[in-house]
């Protein structure tokens, strides 16, 4: 008997993921999917926080889209299937709750900062922010539709540096892998993301005084066909075993 | 030319003097499933048309970027598609002609970018062709040739997908062909280069149109390989599904001017090369 509960619940689960996709789940329950839209630079965090969450809601499945934030935000407007919405900055969710695709108000889970990445080892010697605009390097960075791009041009522009990117990425990861595979000497992305490139690259710290924070914040979208589900997610990734997560990857408490 | 090729081109089954092809009529079931197919193609098109910001259309395109995208969309693809005619025949010709061991495994490696995510064939270039790739590191250090974030980079990327389309196309046109033809020509003392300029290419000649359409096409609409390994910086190596893509973040309504412009490009080019090309060796010469 109690070797199959397992299976029981396994089976469960699939029933209940099955009904939530076909949108035919009359009343939703705090277990069954939940699906995340999330920004991209919350990957690494995110993936881990979904697999505690269903360990710690047994019968819950989440499922994540991860992307730009502001591709997110387009691809709700239109009706995918979100039940919340992670933003990396607070002017996409703005965006959102003005559409009238929010739930309730936002709640700031993390914040992040800048940093500046480099090929591991640092092998062109970068220590600040001016030393990006060096003629010679290869400089890239996310183009300003993206919360990182936003991010970085305030503070090259706070620093007083003007940087010839090569390339306007459409969002951070694109950053992270064209210096990890060591085409680009160096960009600008979130803390978090050199943090989750592990020994690919090297950060290169941004003083206090010329960075910027940028905030988390979730909502459950108005779409959402587990609404129970997704307040309970978000309700987990501010509680301290959340907090614990998304801090071991890099993420500053809100 | 043509009258001498038409007389040797092998006999079409299809399409009798006189006889249009269009009087043909179709199973009722057939047809139902055909207009449905035409529905599925032609609805996503219209819904463009009826979000698009018609007013202000004009303004939106002349916006910065946009016709400095379009240009570098139009250049690159044509030199896509031009590399993609002077590699692609004479691989083709291999593989239809030439017995080999391994011509399956080559056909497979020839045309594996077809079904590789193209984000994954962007970074798979990098590890060939980029400034660290085991082919590209000789290119830097020897010749100082930098692909990745070059608009020679765009043309790469966009060659490494399209090619296939053409490599298929022609390959199977060329196995079709009646190898008697050649045989005759040869005899008659043609010599091999003569023979395939003479004989083989005017009779591939629709295969060979069509390849390069579908191949010009797919570079045109090429996205994850570019944005990957020549990134996306606006004159150097932007495109326009590129802008396209950012713009729908910041302005959708632009958006949708950029992707019906490019349509509207690709529906003229398709339509004219197939009434120009196409068009001229199927129907029956009068």
């Amino acid at each position: 008997m109690r070797s199959t509960r397992p299976v029981l619940v396994t089976f469960l689960a699939v029933i209940a993921l099955a009904a939530t996709a076909c949108g035919s789940d009359s009343k939703s329950k705090a277990s069954g999917s939940v699906t995340v839209f999330a920004a991209s630079s919350l990957t690494e965090a995110f993936t881990e926080m979904g697999a505690s969450f269903e360990k710690a809601n047994p019968g819950a499945k989440v499922t994540f889209s991860f992307g730009g934030s502001g591709d997110l935000v387009t691809q709700i407007g239109q009706g995918a299937p979100a039940d919340v919405f992670a933003s990396a900055d607070d002017s996409n969710m703005t965006k959102l709750v003005d559409a009238g695709n929010a739930l309730g108000t936002p709640t700031v889970v993390a914040k992040n900062s800048m940093e500046i990445i480099t090929e591991a080892g640092n092998p062109k010697g970068i220590a600040t922010l001016a030393d990006l605009a060096k003629p010679d390097l290869i400089v890239v960075l996310c183009a300003t539709t993206a919360p990182c791009g936003k991010l970085a041009a305030s503070v090259l522009k706070t620093a007083g540096v003007t940087v010839a990117p090569k390339s306007l990425e459409d969002k951070v990861k694109g950053v992270v892998t064209k210096v990890t595979t060591g085409e680009a000497d160096a960009g600008i992305v979130f803390v978090t993301d050199v943090k989750s490139a592990g020994s690919k690259a090297t950060g290169v710290e941004i003083p206090a005084t010329q960075n910027r924070v940028t905030n988390y914040p979730l909502v459950v979208t108005k779409q959402a066909t587990n609404t129970t589900g997704a307040a309970a997610f978000i309700a987990y990734a501010a509680s301290p075993d959340g907090q614990t997560i998304l801090a071991k990857y890099g993420f500053l408490a809100p | 030319m043509s009258d001498a090729t038409r007389s040797i081109a092998p006999p079409r089954r299809q399409g009798r003097p006189g006889r249009p092809v269009g009087r043909e009529r179709l199973p009722v079931v057939a047809l139902v499933l055909a207009v449905i197919a035409v529905a599925f193609f032609a609805l996503p098109l219209i819904g463009l048309l009826w979000k698009a910001p018609w007013s202000n259309a004009w303004s939106l395109l002349n916006k910065a970027g946009s016709l400095t995208a379009l240009r570098l969309s139009i250049v690159c693809s044509l030199w896509a598609t031009a590399l993609s005619i002077v590699f692609g025949v004479p691989l083709a010709w291999l593989l239809a002609r030439v017995e080999f061991r391994g011509r399956g495994i080559v056909r497979a490696l020839c045309t594996l970018s077809m079904v590789l995510p193209p984000v994954v064939g962007g970074v798979a270039l990098f590890f060939a062709l980029g400034r660290r790739g085991f082919v590209g590191q000789y290119l830097d250090r020897w010749f100082d040739i930098r692909l990745p974030f070059t608009t020679a980079g765009v043309v790469v990327a966009q060659t490494f997908v399209a090619m296939p389309f053409l490599v298929l196309t022609v390959e199977a046109a060329l196995r079709q062909f009646d190898r008697r033809f050649e045989d005759a020509a040869r005899t008659l003392g043609a010599g091999r280069w003569y023979v395939f300029r003479r004989v083989t290419l005017p009779a591939i000649r629709p295969a060979l149109v069509a390849g390069a359409v579908l191949a010009w096409a797919r570079a045109l609409g090429e996205f994850g390989a570019t944005i990957t390994f020549a990134g996306n910086f606006p004159g150097t190596t932007q495109t326009m599904p590129l802008a396209v893509y950012l713009a729908l973040e910041s302005d959708p309504a632009q958006a949708i001017v950029l992707a019906l412009v490019m349509i509207a490009m690709s529906f003229a080019v398709l339509i004219a090369l197939r009434d120009r090309w196409l068009g001229a060796v199927t129907t029956p010469a009068s």
